[in-house]
């Protein structure tokens, strides 16, 4: 740890926190030394102050504090002082045992792939197609999928608006193991340009009467007739002359009536005109190579029923 | 009208009264977001009542309105009665009045709108956060301004509470709210990153220790010793707990971000001076509760008492929570839960709303000329509600939050966590109906409150009090 970690800004403040936090506890525990002391004006336990208030309703007492409060009190002074001689909490001063959140983390995870890792590291070697029949296997696969992939795909893997189905065997990249593995792994970036200026509200509509036709829809053929001239032109670089898409772009395939983000006519001309910026992201520092092997194992499984 | 023969109670009743509308509409909404958790539907799929917008409206709805108000009703009676003088203006005091309600209403349509600067506890946007500044320094000038003219030589130690809140609130808000505005509805805090997220909690957490706590503690010692009929139990545990409390409370807001980006010396003060908070809490809870020993008995038939004294152990219950959750470790397992939910809601309803309900049914016959309130056996109704209601909230969001932060942890022999996000959800759900279930009590009791309160008012003609003219 360097004194850059502590986020000072010059070698001021960290002196200046440091002295006002000990003044701090060191006030207290004079004042309660001092106001604890026995003064000889002052009147006895038990009796009252002398001053009154509200038309002579309201008075106090001098009872002296109690005995178990002030050992209380100076029991939370003691602890905070050993706390701040033990962990960094004064200014620069990093602590007589070294510690920082950091440490701690790097520590736990170092325990955790100490006991774990021999564990993701035995299927590590073995194919995915063998690993999607193998039942131990796939039960670390669903946790890992319900806890760091059902937020988007769903619990069930059945996706949502804008988040692939998992289940249905279409794939966006392709579904074979390695692809499967290498989407978990580094994510993927999807780049529907906005056709809105270029085409025009009536250049949209066009394109998406063609689209719908794709699928088998029965549309205004006119419409359909001069989208077609717009989606040679525009559309065919990534989706394909025939509309079937393109797997190595995640150009999706327009004519099976498989919908990322909906196939109604209105989300279509949406589509179209804004563009999809769809983000599946990166797993590889987070979760390393082994378990997402078994996370795409159980992926694979989905669809591949034994 | 305006002679110095009497004490301004005109601005008192009407903060009074405030406080028990403010207090019925803050708390339904609060009873409306707990139902919203348990059937999320009931939002209708309308953005303006959804749990996302009605939160904040609660939480500025119970603190600033509800608290608000009885704040500166008490805080203008006792200081009143205390200095043996009149309030020093009149007119000040009715804009303090005024303005405080024209800025409640604001908030009341704003957020809801989704205007907000979304930090937490001062949501309410930049043209609000002005008007707050100007009332909250006429309220000082009022407060301070009838402390220089007093006729007594010894400030009361409720007035040190008063004074210490009303100055370090001025403090906290124009701190905390430092915005650049682009619009007439949005700015953006000066403050980058992690310095923004600890200027935020220092206000927050000190929001709590200054507004929740200084405040209302000023309230307990004018109301307990009152309707007690006895002497504070000690003057001296008043002064040591007073500049204890006061210094150690400025450093405890780190510890609502532990384990994040914020740097490890402050988390680690946050947590020291949050230990050291537990001693100069609990002198303010002995203070109050041994101010009835030798006159134990009126507990038993004198219902406000009651509300007293167990606003009284639920502030020194939720003053030793408080310092056991700012541990690291104990933190590392409450936070983000319900447990803190349950935490805030034992001191805002156990504490806040109890000594508050107390202080209002001492004031209104007073202040309406009424020997008492209208029945006192309705009174009792309300106190056995209210606990009820405050002890369900608590402890079904202790054990949900618990459970919740253990559930987080769980993990299975593979090293992979036992539970997904939406099991812990579904786990919760029991509690949160308790939880709605205690709310919706709490709220009902405040029902009763109202009952009571119309009438005793009705057909009573407001008294203003004559200032005894010697010393």
């Amino acid at each position: 740890m360097t004194v850059n970690d502590f986020n000072f800004t010059s070698g001021f403040w960290n002196i200046w926190i440091a002295v006002l936090s000990l003044a701090n506890i060191f006030a207290c525990w004079w004042l309660i030394r001092w106001t604890s002391k026995k003064r000889p004006d002052e009147a006895a336990a038990g009796d009252v102050t002398g001053h009154s208030w509200d038309e002579g309703t309201l008075a106090e007492y001098n009872n002296p504090l109690p005995r178990w409060w002030l050992w209380l009190f100076y029991i939370t002074l003691v602890f905070s002082l050993g706390y701040l001689f033990l962990y960094p909490g004064l200014g620069t001063y990093r602590g007589y045992l070294n510690w920082t959140q950091q440490s701690q983390y790097a520590q736990e995870m170092q325990t955790a792939d100490q006991k774990y890792g021999p564990l993701f590291a035995r299927y590590a070697s073995q194919p995915i197609p063998e690993l999607a029949s193998n039942a131990d296997a796939l039960k670390i696969g669903q946790r890992l999928f319900v806890n760091y992939c059902a937020a988007c795909h769903g619990s069930d893997a059945g996706g949502g608006p804008g988040f692939p189905n998992l289940r249905d065997n279409d794939w966006l990249y392709g579904g074979d193991p390695d692809t499967l593995t290498a989407t978990i792994l580094d994510g993927r970036q999807a780049a529907m340009p906005a056709w809105g200026e270029v085409l025009g509200e009536k250049g949209v509509n066009e394109v998406a009467a063609y689209v719908q036709t794709l699928s088998g829809r029965q549309v205004d053929s006119a419409l359909a007739t001069a989208g077609k001239q717009h989606f040679t032109t525009y559309c065919t670089a990534c989706h394909g002359a025939d509309g079937k898409g393109n797997k190595a772009m995640g150009a999706p395939n327009l004519t099976d009536n498989t919908w990322l983000y909906g196939g109604s006519a209105g989300v279509i001309r949406q589509t179209i005109t804004r563009g999809r910026n769809g983000r599946m992201p990166a797993h590889r520092d987070f979760l390393g190579e082994d378990k997402v092997h078994l996370l795409a194992a159980y992926v694979y499984s989905l669809s591949h029923k034994p | 009208m305006d002679s110095q023969t009497t004490y301004n109670y005109k601005v008192v009743r009407q903060f009074t009264v405030m406080t028990v509308v403010w207090g019925i509409v803050g708390m339904l909404v609060g009873v409306f977001i707990a139902a919203e958790l348990v059937w999320p539907q009931l939002n209708m799929d309308i953005p303006w009542i959804t749990f996302s917008r009605l939160r904040p409206l609660h939480t500025n709805a119970v603190i600033f309105a509800f608290g608000g108000s009885a704040l500166f009703a008490t805080s203008y009676y006792v200081v009143q009665r205390t200095c043996q003088t009149r309030l020093i203006s009149d007119g000040l005091a009715a804009f303090t009045f005024w303005g405080w309600q024209l800025i409640i209403v604001l908030a009341a349509i704003t957020l809801p709108l989704g205007i907000t600067s979304s930090r937490e506890y001062a949501e309410l946007e930049w043209p609000i956060d002005i008007l707050i500044a100007v009332v909250w320094v006429s309220y000082a000038i009022v407060f301070f301004g009838t402390i220089m003219k007093r006729r007594v030589s010894h400030i009361y130690v409720a007035n040190w509470f008063f004074g210490a809140f009303i100055l370090t609130i001025a403090v906290l808000h124009i701190v905390n709210n430092i915005e650049v505005p682009v619009s007439l509805t949005k700015s953006y805090s000066v403050y980058p990153g992690a310095i923004d997220a600890m200027v935020q909690w220092w206000y927050g957490h000190n929001a709590v220790g200054f507004f929740l706590t200084a405040g209302f503690l000023g309230m307990m010692y004018y109301f307990v010793p009152k309707q007690a009929g006895r002497p504070v139990y000690s003057y001296r545990l008043s002064v040591v707990h007073f500049w204890a409390l006061i210094s150690t409370y400025m450093w405890a807001g780190p510890h609502h971000l532990h384990y994040t980006a914020l740097p490890v010396w402050a988390q680690s003060l946050g947590m020291v001076f949050s230990l050291i908070l537990l001693a100069p809490s609990w002198g303010g809870m002995i203070n109050g509760i041994m101010t009835l020993s030798g006159a134990w008995h009126k507990l038993r038939d004198d219902p406000i008492l009651k509300f007293l004294i167990t606003s009284l152990s639920f502030y020194g219950m939720s003053t030793f929570e408080g310092p056991m959750m700012a541990i690291k470790t104990v933190n590392a397992l409450s936070h983000y839960t319900d447990w803190t939910i349950g935490h805030v809601h034992s001191g805002a309803l156990g504490w806040v709303a109890m000594v508050t309900i107390g202080s209002v049914y001492f004031l209104i016959p007073k202040l309406f000329g009424r020997e008492q309130m209208y029945s006192v056996r309705l009174i009792d109704w309300h106190f056995w509600m209210a606990t009820v209601g405050v002890v369900l909230y608590i402890v079904s969001m202790w054990i949900s939050g618990i459970m919740q932060g253990l559930m987080w942890r769980a993990v299975n022999d593979d090293g992979t966590l036992t539970y997904s996000f939406i099991e812990t959800v579904q786990a919760m759900h029991p509690f949160y109906f308790v939880r709605f279930l205690g709310g919706a009590l709490f709220l009902a009791g405040m029902l009763v409150m109202v009952w009571n309160v119309i009438k005793t008012i009705s057909g009573a003609r407001p008294v203003d009090a004559p200032v005894p003219q010697t010393a």
